[in-house]
């Protein structure tokens, strides 16, 4: 049972920089990071001890909630350090690759085995943190049933990696991946493709559903909510789509791979293309060599403009990112900005912008807030990119002033923080959407569960 | 050094003084600030809070400039100096002479709004220590535009200091009140000196001073300054028309003084810029247009109104009320032209759709406009007092809007209900 979306409320940014679809092997970077953080609310207990030698797939820390939940090293190597933040929070794990790869074998997993040894499989070759699950967007609890599972194929996110492109010739991989993960839920799993064309779009065992329209027509939380929104007491997973190429690897010959085709984009590349690198790689290893000014005042961002994490030249790659984006710092004063007519920036309103009159431009964006922090005033312009069936301002008001109750009727277990970069993005009062829909999530994970 | 970088540095050094909030105020009037993005988007739409609001400042100026040419006006007519004008372009209406009265007379209201109101949030950004908002940018200019044109300053600044403060800063500021400010200070003047806010003397500049000079024992011809809703709330009643013998009645007189293009024009009396229904329309389709206004307020008002209008031409069609009702006169203006006398169209435009106090939800905003219009009228129709309902109307509905909501956004919550109850089964 396919089903096409079609959605119109949204916003299509068109940016500047755009990665050609030319692939080239990144240099091999010299040290490797894996952040705890990437996996929101998990705790860990470390495993790996600075100083200790490690192969690929090896187990560096595991959930401090379940024992059996591994989180693994991208690489070989020796751990160099281990980096803490306040209160000894473990911010880092540093790895110093080897020259020469070693992995560890988890062994060739047999395709008729049942659901659980399948878990138990995934949970220790550090193939579960790939796996997330809603309510909470966190890493999905082992012991749920899903009722479905959603990955996205088609990234329609400003400058985001081309699956279709990136995850060509990986169709064995996929095939695996969902083949396996289909056994975990009692539903199905459904998986969201631009065209026909995409890699995705022939897979056995999965119900294929064609999306188009603006952005976020591609997001996994649209997907969601146009098949099978979550109801209360409810859960559903939902995989990335270039991590089913890491787990089916993994199920398909025993060797966690974090090889990965990441793009980088924005507009302060000279040459945007894409990188073959591993995940945990420093991002150094592939801005500067390609085409960044080294002293340019650039915002270097893990991830897409509109969900990513900024970090520094010597930070890396995050686990759940296929792209690298690179755009100008705003940190310049604009003399009557806010009042005078405006023809290089985008905007959904036409106050004195320009940006309706030639949708098909593309903009270079810089990160300027483009005026100051305001409580909520306009109403009516969230809704025009928001397509979910939940009222955006009164779900985040309710986030901010902590009404679990009211959180929970207006939809809260349905959404996650990146269907709410849209209406950050468009926000006349700079509201910080996505951290407050966190901050309302991570609550009542903590009162309900 | 530029400028940008000495004000940056003036900033810096100062990062920690009380009164910053009131200097960033004027530095980030002049220039956009330089804060970028931490978390979340990284890269951010080009509108803020200034810019939205400037847009409304934008589409309220042609109503200020009118206003200043319709006080001129207004004075020479009423003193029988000038013809009256035939139409938007009539000769006797654009000329430097109006210009000069009306400048003189609005100007200050201006000034005193702007600078009374500024000055409150001024303080409270600075006592609570956070940036001053713009909230009052369009407040300011709304305010010298809804009073009548010879209202004392001082009683100007009283209302807006009573109006910025309970009106919104008791809320919490801009975002957070329930009233609109710039009605709220109306309402204030209205209830506190009814002698200046309604009446046949009040509208036009120089008729107050005229009466008090005839009571001194001066020998002229009394001004009157009535405005049409006067005259239609008084139809039936006898007037002697100024400086003749003839005896008419309100009713005709208002047919004789004033044509429907007029009225549609805006060269009558009323206050200083609600009059010129014409620019109303092109402000409204401006801020239609840059989607800065909720077009389903503006339209859902009008409807409302027409409908309020519609039922009372049905209940004198009917005969239920006869001409001897003291209702008759407004209750008989046909339906349509409640939409050109008064102020419904400026209410609906600007006062309606501050997006702060009206419906928040889509749905919420045709509910709330329907009923601002469909009230506005029943109240002009109603009011013994004072035959103007609109800002009434829109107090009202504010503080029905959050109620209109609630129901509108648990239809939301009902749906996901059942959906779960539909799953459960």
């Amino acid at each position: 049972m396919s089903k096409d979306i079609r959605i119109k409320k949204g916003l299509d940014i068109k940016l500047v920089g755009e990665a050609e679809k030319t692939t080239e092997n990144a240099i091999v970077s010299n040290f490797y990071y894996i952040r705890p953080e990437d996996f929101h609310s998990i705790i860990p207990k470390l495993v790996a001890k600075e100083g200790t030698r490690v192969k690929a797939g090896e187990t560096l820390f595991y959930n401090k909630d379940m024992e059996d939940m591994k989180f693994v090293s991208p690489v070989s190597g020796e751990i160099t350090e281990i980096q803490r933040g306040p209160r000894r929070r473990i911010d880092a794990i540093k790895i110093t690759a080897d020259k020469e790869q070693f992995y560890v074998d988890h062994g060739k997993f047999d395709m008729s085995s049942d659901a659980d040894k399948l878990k138990a499989h995934l949970l220790a070759s550090g193939c579960w943190a790939f796996i997330k699950q809603r309510p909470y967007d966190v890493v999905a609890k082992a012991n749920s049933i899903p009722k479905g599972i959603f990955i996205s194929g088609y990234a329609s996110a400003p400058l985001a990696a081309d699956l279709d492109y990136t995850l060509a010739g990986k169709e064995a991989e996929l095939q695996a991946a969902v083949t396996a993960l289909s056994k975990l839920t009692e539903g199905s799993v459904h998986v969201a493709v631009g065209s026909s064309n995409s890699p995705l779009a022939g897979l056995d065992n999965v119900t294929t559903h064609k999306v188009s329209g603006p952005h976020p027509s591609g997001n996994v939380g649209t997907l969601i909510n146009k098949v099978d929104p979550i109801n209360k007491g409810e859960v559903v997973w939902t995989v990335n789509a270039q991590d089913l190429v890491i787990i089916g690897e993994l199920l398909l010959t025993g060797k966690f791979n974090a090889e990965r085709i990441v793009a980088l984009a924005g507009s302060s590349v000279k040459k945007p293309r894409y990188f073959r690198t591993k995940i945990g790689s420093e991002v150094a290893t592939m801005v500067y060599d390609n085409g960044v000014d080294k002293d340019g005042n650039d915002r270097i961002i893990s991830g897409n403009v509109l969900t990513g994490k900024k970090v520094a030249p010597d930070g890396a790659l995050d686990y759940y990112s296929n792209a690298i984006t690179v755009i100008p710092e705003g940190d310049d004063y604009e003399f009557f900005g806010w009042n005078k007519p405006v023809f290089d920036k985008v905007s959904t309103s036409r106050a004195l912008t320009f940006s309706w009159l030639n949708p098909k431009k593309k903009y270079d964006l810089n990160t300027n807030t483009n005026g100051e922090h305001r409580a909520f005033v306009v109403t009516g312009s969230y809704e025009e990119v928001f397509p979910l069936d939940i009222y955006p301002m009164q779900i985040l008001k309710a986030c901010m002033y902590k009404d679990l109750d009211e959180m929970e009727a207006l939809g809260m277990y349905e959404v996650a923080p990146e269907d709410f970069a849209l209406t950050e993005f468009i926000c006349v009062s700079k509201q910080p959407h996505q951290k407050i829909i966190r901050e309302g999530l991570d609550l009542m994970l903590k009162e309900i569960g | 050094m530029g400028l940008k970088q000495n004000l940056h540095n003036f900033k810096e050094k100062n990062k920690d003084k009380k009164w910053l909030p009131g200097f960033n105020a004027l530095f980030t009037f002049l220039y956009m600030p330089n804060e970028t993005t931490h978390n979340g988007t990284h890269i951010k739409a080009a509108d803020d809070l200034k810019r939205t609001m400037n847009t409304v400042i934008m589409a309220l100026v042609p109503c200020l400039i009118f206003g200043m040419f319709n006080a001129g006006y207004q004075h020479y007519l009423a003193q029988g100096l000038i013809d009256s004008a035939d139409g938007f372009l009539g000769a006797s209406f654009w000329t430097w002479d109006n210009f000069v009265i009306g400048l003189w007379k609005v100007l200050p209201l201006v000034v005193v709004s702007y600078g009374v109101g500024l000055a409150v949030e001024f303080v409270f950004a600075i006592i609570k220590g956070h940036e001053v908002e713009e909230g009052y940018l369009v407040t300011g200019m709304l305010v010298p535009l809804i009073v009548p044109v010879d209202i004392p300053l001082w009683m100007l600044a009283v209302a807006v200091v009573f109006g910025v403060i309970i009106g919104k800063e008791v809320f919490g500021g801009t975002g957070m009140n329930i009233l609109n400010p710039a009605l709220t200070i109306r309402a204030f003047l209205f209830f506190a000196y009814p002698t200046w806010m309604s009446g046949d003397k009040v509208w036009v500049h120089g008729a107050v001073e005229r009466d008090q000079a005839i009571a001194n024992g001066a020998n002229l011809d009394a001004i009157s300054g009535e405005t049409l809703l006067g005259y239609y709330a008084k139809s039936g009643q006898e007037l002697t028309v100024a400086g003749t013998d003839t005896v008419t009645t309100y009713g005709a007189r208002a047919e004789e003084l004033y044509s429907y293009a007029d009225m549609f024009w805006g060269i009558i009396p009323g206050s200083v810029g609600e009059t010129s229904k014409f620019l109303i329309i092109i402000g409204a389709l401006f801020l239609i247009f840059t989607k800065i206004g909720s077009w389903r307020i503006m339209l859902s008002t009008v409807i409302g109104a027409l409908v309020m209008g519609l039922i009372f031409n049905g209940v004198v069609d009917a005969g239920w009320i006869g001409e001897t009702s003291k209702f008759y006169g407004l209750m008989s203006v046909p339906f349509w032209q409640h939409l050109i006398i008064g102020s419904i169209l400026f209410g609906a435009v600007y006062m309606a759709t501050d997006p702060v106090t009206a419906s928040q939800t889509n749905k919420g905003k045709w509910i709330y406009g329907f009923l601002i219009g469909f009230i506005s009228i029943m109240i002009r129709v109603f009011n013994p007092a004072y035959p103007e309902g609109v800002f009434l109307a829109i107090l009202l509905m504010n503080v029905f809007a959050p109620t209109i909501d609630h129901y509108v956004v648990q239809a939301n919550v009902k749906k996901r209900m059942k959906r779960l109850k539909a799953k459960v089964a």
